[in-house]
């Protein structure tokens, strides 16, 4: 118990003893010293000249943004088709990959420790690297174009839906499992009968949240030249068309806006 | 309806016991399950006639392919050791830095955002600064940011920011929309004031699962770093992007494999962290 006495001998509560005190402050001193130096360290990097007419810059651009050039969202309608079938095909690619994997990596369901290691290592490193960077890669050994973004989104899939499901696998009730066993059914039939029904909704659940966010992912895509909207968006920067860039903008903003609205619909629905 | 379910589960019921059964269907509507199922595979044939595969240019890559995954088994960390090491510390200072001033300035955000303790007008303008922060990618407010405040890592470190305070923010607000309002009465109900509500009612029941969202921010935040610097926000992602251009496979690798480390080890002492708070 936390007491320390007044001057007069009685007793007089505090929240934390004078070693816990003590830590915090520490820990506190060291947390804001190492957040001080990092910032010395950005501050270095840093051109502070061209930050300090940051917001005049800031404003010329919003100038040149804004009247935005809605005639060019006509030939916008291909690359967001694109764009919508790189995140589409992914996604699907994708989980058919997940499928086996989580399979392999969950705790119950795994045929040997040793699998289930090398899947959540297929799990991990496709989880750390961003869809971007598979990309990147992938242009560079397919060359350019909507194939390397799809399986750059799939790759990147694979552990986020690998990772959840095989959460859910972890979590299903073992009771359903044992009594299919009791049956006398074959380890193929209990992972019909007894695992599958039970994370089937878990499941599609995370494929339409996987996809949501693979929409998101593939309007930059094009940045690296795989294909979609990105691939606009580009060409508009780096000719300084800014008043395109905006319409672009305004595309991905409502396509995002409506993948996630059907996204929540469909998870509610299932959930 | 309720009869329209109870004729259905007869059915199979009788179907049962003469020894024909089927489990039960994911989505229980007969036309709806006929028509998803016609929509997927219209939608494949539309999907797969648009992509246009060079088949050519990928018979042609896959050598490259082949010597990119060999790369692998001996990567390559000496060569271009200075210039990993300065991306590293790049990277890993954006996204201390980043993290730290995101989740301070989410905390007010995600506060407005909460319909339970925000009037109308605050919650409006809060919900829509997170739709626009969580809209758009890191690499596209990096463009912006680039263009505003010049090449190198604050560029970096304010779009990360702003990344996380639509991340921070959504999840605090929801977080504080279904907290447990008896102890806020309670508190209130001793007479305290907007902070003392906020400091001994609320933040103690969200404090846990803020630090746990922190830490996975922070790792989320040092992935992000990794490609931010493909516009030129600094970061290791620059060092990754001219290593690919130029063909450097296994400087890449090496560099691909210090990230997937550094993210192992974010995650195991996040799952450390969140343990211990909870």
């Amino acid at each position: 118990m936390p007491v320390s006495t007044s001057p007069h001998g009685i007793p007089v509560w505090r929240l934390r003893t004078t070693r816990a005190q003590w830590l915090q402050f520490g820990a506190w001193l060291l947390g804001i010293s190492l957040f001080l130096l990092c910032w010395k360290v950005i501050s270095d990097n840093t051109m502070w000249v061209f930050v300090e007419d940051a917001g005049r810059q800031g404003s010329d651009l919003l100038s040149r943004m804004m009247p935005p050039k809605w005639e060019y969202a006509s030939i916008l309608w291909k690359p967001m088709w694109d764009t919508l079938n790189i995140a589409t095909l992914g996604t699907a690619l994708g989980i058919v990959m997940a499928f086996p994997v989580a399979f392999l990596a969950a705790r119950n369901t795994t045929p040997h420790p040793l699998v289930r290691s090398l899947a959540l290592m297929v799990i991990v490193s496709s989880r750390s690297i961003n869809s971007l960077i598979w990309a990147m890669l992938l242009v560079t050994i397919l060359g350019p174009g909507v194939l390397a973004g799809i399986i750059a989104i799939a790759l990147r899939s694979i552990g986020f839906v690998g990772k959840l499901l095989y959460e859910a696998i972890e979590e299903i009730h073992p009771t359903p499992v044992e009594a299919i066993s009791a049956t006398g059914a074959s380890r193929l039939q209990i992972m019909n009968y007894g695992v599958l029904p039970q994370v089937m909704p878990a499941f599609a659940g995370i494929s339409v949240y996987r996809w949501d966010i693979n929409i998101r992912e593939s309007t930059v895509l094009g940045l690296v030249g795989a294909g979609g909207i990105g691939l606009q968006l580009n060409a508009s920067i780096n000719t300084l068309a800014w008043n395109q860039v905006s319409v672009i903008f305004v595309m991905i903003f409502a396509t995002v806006l409506v993948s996630e609205w059907i996204s929540a619909r469909v998870r509610h629905a299932i959930i | 309806m309720s009869e329209h379910a109870e004729a259905y589960l007869d059915a199979r019921q009788q179907a049962a016991r003469q020894g024909q059964w089927r489990r039960l269907p994911l989505i229980h509507r007969q036309w709806l399950r006929w028509a998803i199922a016609l929509g997927v595979v219209v939608y494949l044939i539309l999907a797969l006639a648009s992509v246009e595969v060079n088949w050519a240019r990928v018979a042609e890559g896959t050598s490259r392919g082949l010597r990119f995954i060999g790369a692998f088994a001996q990567p390559d960390f000496m060569s271009r050791s200075g210039d990993i090491v300065d991306g590293l510390i790049e990277s890993l200072t954006m996204t201390l830095t980043s993290t730290v001033i995101g989740v301070m300035l989410a905390i007010p955000v995600g506060l407005g955002a909460a319909r339970n303790i925000a009037p109308l007008p605050v919650y409006v303008v809060c919900r829509s600064i997170i739709a626009v922060s969580r809209t758009f990618q890191e690499i596209i407010i990096a463009i912006l940011f680039v263009v505003m405040f010049g090449f190198g890592p604050l560029a970096g470190m304010l779009t990360l920011a702003f990344a996380t305070i639509g991340f921070m923010a959504k999840l605090l607000a929801e977080d504080i929309e279904d907290l447990d309002w008896r102890q806020v009465e309670a508190v209130r109900a001793t007479g305290a004031s907007w902070w003392q509500t906020m400091n001994h009612a609320i933040q103690p029941q969200v404090m846990p699962r803020l630090i746990g969202l922190s830490m996975y921010r922070l790792d989320i935040n040092f992935r992000e770093s990794s490609v931010i610097g493909i516009v030129g926000a600094g970061g290791i992602g620059a060092t990754l992007n001219t290593s690919l251009s130029r063909y450097e496979y296994d400087t890449s690798a090496a560099i691909l494999l210090i990230i997937i480390a550094i993210v192992l080890l974010c995650e195991y002492s996040s799952s450390h962290v969140r343990r211990w708070t909870q």
